[in-house]
């Protein structure tokens, strides 16, 4: 029982953290109907941005977490903000109205391009790079079941920052606009809405998260490498088409249910966790099978 | 057309997996000139095939840099007459498909009279083949996998498997249960779990680890695998941590050890993690390896050796670090043997390739005193040297605590 309390709570840690990158997945496929593949790139380079920040920072500063911990998140939100709207701008907004795979295979290479930057022009980053540790240090017990502080932490901004971003869709102006350019761009803009603005803003939405899970990953897990982006993007990826891509209710539920598929499977289905992600993509599988649009997707509308 | 894109983005999805399995190709020159010796007749090269980007790269720069340092000291003391030597590094990337085309690349030069590497077995046993269609001596610095030399059933019918490959480490059948012993005898731990990466070392160091400590009165209450990009273990960690293990062997390298230690200990599971050569380096340490941590190591420990302070001298004269890792002894062992039993085959005369035989038979017989202690290999191709040691993370260094040979 204590077994299955802690893996649970592993796989909601692991779910948090999906869920602050499929985000950015679902909110740009929503408007601008593209899967932007480089998202997961957009959340390495937060990383590795307040990793830099972190080397920059005078030596006293280095030592008071309070002071460092605040800064980093600054400056690796700054970095992966800076990267997505120079991406939306110089890679997709060219390609806004060519064909659906046009832009698709540009994410597929600003993807690439962003990995092999930080590979050449980061130092050391050819190996996993340790993470500074300004983190709260030890763990929350509840019974047998043990928690680090940083994963209470992650679950805690993933899903207070899914509710502000979905009452910020609902609620504001801004989000109206948006609403209204992801279910007919036309008619928005001669509502008056400027679908660039409103693209470049969810982009910058996008950012602002994965540079929040970039930060939290590598406190959390102490180490980051070039890598993580790519497969934590694909997990993302999987997690907003299980959601229902463009459904940000569906985006944070999908990536719980594939943390806590990926846990529970590893301990209780054979095979163990050398095949935890093989049930995450039979799970896929099945729910598209039955349910295309995903769990909390609409219906395919066939557009005028 | 909506239906459409995200089926076509699946298909990209899986392309761009393929994708990220293809990095760059970098092709590095070593070695510097002749000085005063004859090189009237040409160049050569000895090859090197290296982990030198990705995670393993600290062992494979050390590798690499270590053999140009033994073929720098060869053209200074014009070791094989007539000719100069250079270094050809190729990347392997720690993957056996690029090993397979570093060591098709090396193949097909001439001029290539024989290869240092690789770091990795499951990268050796791709490479293997390839070298010995051409009869190019292979020796590694670092495989330790046991069936490389004396086939699947090593311990039982050992059969020699490449006639052109050599090692100057010892083997993992040694250190498994080395550790083994180490780990029930000496640490007194019991109940030992066990993790592995699933590729052919930790496989088989872990598999004869576990034979050992059953053998000793230990217990194995568990293994389990984690994959190589895996960052996250803590289904794995809580999963053994239900089983109650004394210490956790991992059969692995450190980019995955090091963070696996740390996540250990955060998830309350604070025992002591092992491995063999893989994790040993200082890099463990950096990525999250704990005090009390253990790791078993081939030869002695290189800065106590007096054969190796020469080594490790012209090391730190020649790259101003000893950034040497690991391997950096051997592979400059490895080096010297190939351009002793070149300089027997030349002679004088000139090279070609009708001297590869000789020059295989050559290294087989190549007897010499090395920064490891003595260099000699038997008739599997093995090294005749068997030193292992135990190292411990002690105030974040790895301390060596126990040095010797497996009696048992």
């Amino acid at each position: 029982m204590s077994v299955l309390l802690q893996q649970l709570a592993n796989g909601v840690i692991q779910g948090a953290l999906i869920a602050l990158i499929a985000l950015g997945y679902t909110m740009v496929y929503g408007i601008i109907q593209l899967i932007n593949f480089a998202h997961g790139e957009v959340f390495m380079v937060a990383s590795y941005g307040g990793l830099a920040t972190f080397t920059l920072l005078p030596d006293d500063l280095k030592k008071s977490p309070a002071v460092a911990l605040p800064l980093m998140f600054v400056g690796g939100i700054v970095v992966a903000v800076v990267v997505a709207v120079i991406m939306e701008r110089f890679a997709y907004r060219p390609l806004r109205n060519a064909p659906r795979l046009a832009p698709l295979i540009t994410a597929l290479g600003v993807s690439v391009f962003l990995q092999e930057a930080v590979r050449v022009f980061y130092p050391n980053a050819k190996s996993n790079l340790p993470y500074p540790k300004v983190f709260p240090e030890g763990n929350l017990t509840i019974g047998s079941v043990n928690i680090s502080w940083t994963g209470v932490l992650l679950v805690v901004l993933s899903v207070g920052l899914a509710i502000i971003l979905q009452t910020y869709i609902n609620r504001s102006r801004m989000g109206r606009a948006m609403r209204a350019t992801a279910q007919d761009p036309d008619t928005a803009k001669l509502m008056g809405v400027n679908p660039d603005r409103v693209i470049v803003l969810t982009f910058i939405i996008g950012a602002v998260l994965a540079g929040v899970a970039g930060i939290m990953f590598g406190g959390y897990l102490n180490n980051i490498n070039i890598d993580m982006g790519f497969q934590n993007g694909i997990f993302a990826f999987t997690a907003a088409v299980l959601g229902g891509v463009g459904s940000i209710r569906g985006a944070v539920i999908g990536a719980f249910i594939i943390g806590l598929i990926k846990t529970v499977a590893g301990q209780y289905m054979p095979g163990g966790t050398q095949y935890d992600y093989v049930w995450i993509f039979v799970v896929l599988i099945l729910v598209l099978v039955f349910r295309p649009q995903g769990l909390f997707g609409e219906p395919e509308r066939v557009r005028a | 057309m909506r239906k459409h894109s995200v089926k076509s983005a699946a298909i990209v999805g899986a392309s761009l997996l393929v994708l990220a399995a293809c990095g760059s190709n970098k092709t590095e020159g070593g070695g510097t000139t002749g000085g005063s010796c004859d090189t009237s007749k040409g160049t050569l090269t000895v090859g090197v095939v290296a982990p030198l980007s990705g995670n393993l790269s600290a062992l494979g720069v050390g590798i690499k840099q270590s053999a140009e340092l033994a073929v720098d000291e060869a053209n200074k003391k014009c070791t094989v007459k007539g000719y100069k030597l250079t270094v050809s590094a190729q990347d392997d990337e720690a993957n056996p498909a690029k090993g397979a085309q570093a060591a098709t690349k090396l193949s097909t030069d001439p001029n290539v009279v024989g290869v240092v590497g690789t770091l990795n077995s499951s990268v050796a046993q791709t490479v293997q083949p390839i070298l010995r269609d051409k009869k190019i001596p292979q020796v590694s610095p670092a495989n330790t996998n046991p069936s490389l030399t004396r086939g699947n059933d090593f311990l039982t019918a050992p059969k020699r498997q490449f006639d052109n490959y050599f090692r100057v480490c010892t083997t993992d059948d040694l250190q498994g249960p080395y550790a083994a012993n180490y780990l029930v005898e000496k640490a007194g731990k019991k109940k030992i779990a066990i993790v592995t990466d699933g590729k052919t070392y930790g496989e088989g160091l872990a598999a004869e680890l576990s034979k050992q400590v059953t053998k000793k009165g230990g217990t194995i209450v568990g293994s389990e695998k984690v994959g190589e990009k895996d960052t996250d273990f803590s289904g794995v960690i809580a999963k053994i941590k239900a089983l109650g293990p004394e210490a956790v062997y991992y059969g692995g390298e450190y980019p995955v050890a090091g963070p696996l230690s740390k996540q250990m200990k955060d998830a309350g599971l604070d025992v002591p993690l092992m491995g063999g050569d893989g994790i040993f380096d200082g890099k463990y340490i950096e990525l999250g390896g704990k005090e009390g941590d253990l790791a078993t190591s081939v030869g002695a420990p290189t800065e106590s050796l007096a054969t190796a302070k020469a080594f490790v001298d012209a090391y730190k004269a020649k790259f101003g670090k000893e950034d040497y890792a690991a391997y950096g002894a051997f592979s400059y062992d490895a080096a010297n043997a190939i351009i002793g039993a070149l300089a027997k085959t030349v002679d004088g005369a000139a090279w070609d390739e009708s001297k590869r035989d000789a020059m295989l038979t050559n290294v087989g017989a190549y007897a010499g005193s090395g920064a490891t202690g003595e260099v000699k290999f038997d008739q599997y191709g093995d090294s005749t040297n068997k030193v292992l040691t135990v190292y411990q993370v002690t105030s974040a260094k790895w301390k060596d605590v126990q040095t010797g040979t497996f009696t048992g």
